[in-house]
């Protein structure tokens, strides 16, 4: 099993200074479950409120700020506020969107597909990784609304109900399935997030001082007392969750390809798109993954939950799902040159010498060649090198969207109609309101939450094994 | 909620381990003896305990099948409906009924339904959000939801009677065995 810890074929690095001969363990040794929980729960009911939290929130909360007012523009103005020109008809919110619903796939695939797979190592990165998702998901959400333009009329065109006008969405185009795709991974993320929190939610009930949490954890809780039927039905339906959730995340990101395979632009029209998303979106999302627990586990002194251990795997997924995405690269050239098809092979040529091909040649030094750095172990050792990796992995798939999108669209079938692309100060503005809305979720969710499945964490330390019988 | 005298009418008694072993051991021997309505509660899940105390799998993934088949056909048929029958529209001299322009909705609401199924379900099987529960009348089962284990013997079991059960209860080594005010 992957999980055993110390197994001797397991990697890792020559014997030294905080270094590993063989795998780290997946918690430091002498927990016990009321250390754990002390721990966990310690860090949302402390009555004091770390400066540094205050500091981070406060940056989150003002590009928030920020936010609103490029809504308010966007509204009173309309669509016009954004650099999106003819050929280029989606820009920024699109790039945007795509970007974190990407950044939204490590949550559940920590969730559901490492579960599934029985990774012991999951436990105590899958809360945080799946609250990441539901913030990543609410900024996506939030494009989604706004690059319409127009929400309010948004939402006959998107949604089945019934109107006075009698109309109804058209559900042969995919950018109706891209609605129920993402409505349904925001519902489904959220119920499996608020399930795993309910033991927890009863501990924090169970442990406060306050009259306040009392009242709130209380409510949240839902009256968990941890009976062994309920524990029985609750395992059960956390496995389902987990089974349905699996073939529903690769979905939503097929889902999103599909609105660009769909379409017959040279560059998008492959049938490589679907699984190139998949991997490029969970590579993304464990390099957020990674750019949030590196400074959570030091900020809070979580060193002995999130180990060396959950480090090198996230960094070895990122590896494999990043060269998933070179190989849809190399693909994407050999095709071009293969299909012997002017628009192809314009599309590629035009990316790697036009106007925009600084972009994709940074995207290839990242995503192509950055990564190989993730093979050797002193990098997987570094965390400081590796929170700037996981962030250039961040800024490299940004890129690649922004290559898949403009790049392509600018320069279509025709030349008289052949155009530049260039953001306006509302795209950046936009863009950067949701980085805000991304972070003061997140901030408020540790300061209220358990980052760590505390319930879960118990179920890995020593104590919890059976013993066999002493006496009989 | 410390009564000085003990009540007349009780939910049942409780004895609390330490380990989740010692747990599981007292609540196989209470199934021994014979008895059955009980419950053990404990800060994480302990999959020994079903076969321990004896009772039966979930009914679960039915109603989480059910819900996927029902999302499924509920997708399905509003796309039926409105493409069809509704608001037929000629898309690229596309058939009304392209089915398979269907499938991609139909897969989501098939997902929704089941994770809906079993959401609900499982909230609604463990009568949960419940207000009020006896076994917090104990002042020890505050730490359930940390490091310690409980069994609990409730009265509506046949075999149940307050100084036999007490005396079988104190016999398995437990930290302490209390009352539960109903």
């Amino acid at each position: 099993m992957a999980a055993a810890p110390g197994h001797p074929q397991d990697d890792d690095t020559a014997a030294g200074d905080g270094t590993f001969r063989v795998m780290p363990p997946v918690i430091a040794p002498g927990h016990t479950f009321e250390s754990v929980t002390e721990k966990i729960s310690g860090i949302v009911l402390t009555k004091r409120t770390r400066l540094g939290w205050f500091f981070g929130f406060a940056i989150g909360f003002g590009f928030l700020m920020l936010m609103n007012i490029t809504i308010g523009k966007l509204l009173f103005t309309g669509i016009g506020v954004f650099g999106n020109n003819n050929p280029v008809g989606w820009a920024f919110p699109m790039i945007n969107f795509v970007w974190w619903i990407g950044i939204a796939q490590a949550g559940t695939l920590m969730s559901a597909i490492l579960l599934l797979f029985r990774q012991q190592w999951r436990t105590s990165i899958n809360r945080f990784a799946e609250a990441m998702t539901l913030c990543a998901v609410a900024c996506a959400a939030m494009l989604l609304l706004l690059h319409t333009g127009r929400p309010w009329l948004a939402a006959y065109w998107l949604l089945p109900y019934p109107n006075s006008m009698g109309l109804w969405p058209q559900f042969r185009s995919p950018l109706i399935w891209d609605v129920f795709a993402v409505s349904t991974y925001f519902t489904v993320s959220l119920l499996f997030w608020f399930t795993g929190l309910v033991p927890d939610l009863a501990t924090l009930r169970d442990r406060t001082q306050s009259q306040a949490g009392k009242v709130m954890y209380g409510i949240l809780s839902l009256g968990w007392r941890g009976s062994a039927r309920h524990w029985h039905r609750y395992e059960m339906a956390y496995l389902l969750l987990a089974g349905v959730s699996t073939p529903l995340v690769l979905s939503v990101c097929s889902v999103v390809s599909f609105n660009f395979a769909v379409s017959v632009v040279p560059g998008w029209h492959s049938t490589i798109f679907p699984p190139f998303f998949v991997a490029g979106a969970i590579y993304s999302g464990f390099a957020m993954v990674m750019t949030l627990a590196i400074p959570l586990r030091k900020f809070f002194g979580l060193e002995d939950f999130i180990t060396m251990r959950h480090i090198h795997n996230m960094t070895k997924i990122m590896l494999v799902t990043g060269m998933i995405v070179v190989y849809g690269y190399v693909n994407e050239v050999f095709f071009a040159w293969y299909s012997a098809n002017l628009y192809e092979g314009y599309m590629v040529s035009n990316r790697m010498g036009g106007p925009y091909s600084g972009f994709y040649w940074s995207l290839i030094a990242i995503n192509a060649c950055m990564i190989q750095l993730f093979w050797f172990r002193r990098v997987r050792n570094n965390v400081g090198l590796l929170f700037v990796l996981s962030l250039l992995v961040n800024v490299g798939m940004w890129l690649e969207r922004f290559i898949i999108i403009v790049a392509n669209l600018h320069r279509d079938f025709l030349p008289s109609s052949w155009d530049i692309f260039q953001p306006t100060r509302l795209d950046v503005a936009l863009f950067a309101g949701t980085i805000g809305l991304f972070l003061s979720l997140f901030f408020l969710f540790i300061r209220f939450l358990p980052a760590l499945a505390i319930f879960e964490m118990r179920t890995i330390v020593p104590e919890a094994k059976l013993q066999p019988e002493q006496h009989g | 909620m410390a009564h000085d005298e003990t009540p007349s009418v009780l939910h049942g008694l409780m004895a609390e381990f330490e380990t989740p072993t010692a747990l599981v051991a007292a609540a196989e021997r209470a199934r021994l003896e014979g008895y059955r309505d009980m419950d053990a509660y404990s800060p994480m899940p302990i999959e020994e305990l079903r076969e321990a105390l004896g009772f039966p799998r979930t009914r679960l993934p039915r109603i989480v099948l059910g819900g996927g088949i029902l999302g499924g056909l509920a997708g399905y048929g509003l796309q039926y409906w409105s493409q069809v029958v509704e608001y037929p529209l000629n898309i690229g001299g596309r058939p009304f009924h392209s089915w398979p322009h269907f499938i991609p909705v139909t897969f989501e609401t098939t997902v929704l339904g089941a994770a809906l199924g079993a959401f609900v379900g499982m909230w609604a099987l463990n009568k949960l959000p419940m207000p009020y529960h006896p076994v917090f009348n104990v002042p020890a089962f505050a730490r359930a939801s940390t490091d310690r284990f409980f069994l609990c013997i409730e009265t509506t079991d046949p075999r149940f009677d307050r100084h036999t059960t007490s005396q079988f209860l104190e016999s398995l080594d437990p930290l302490g065995v209390s009352e539960v005010a109903p």
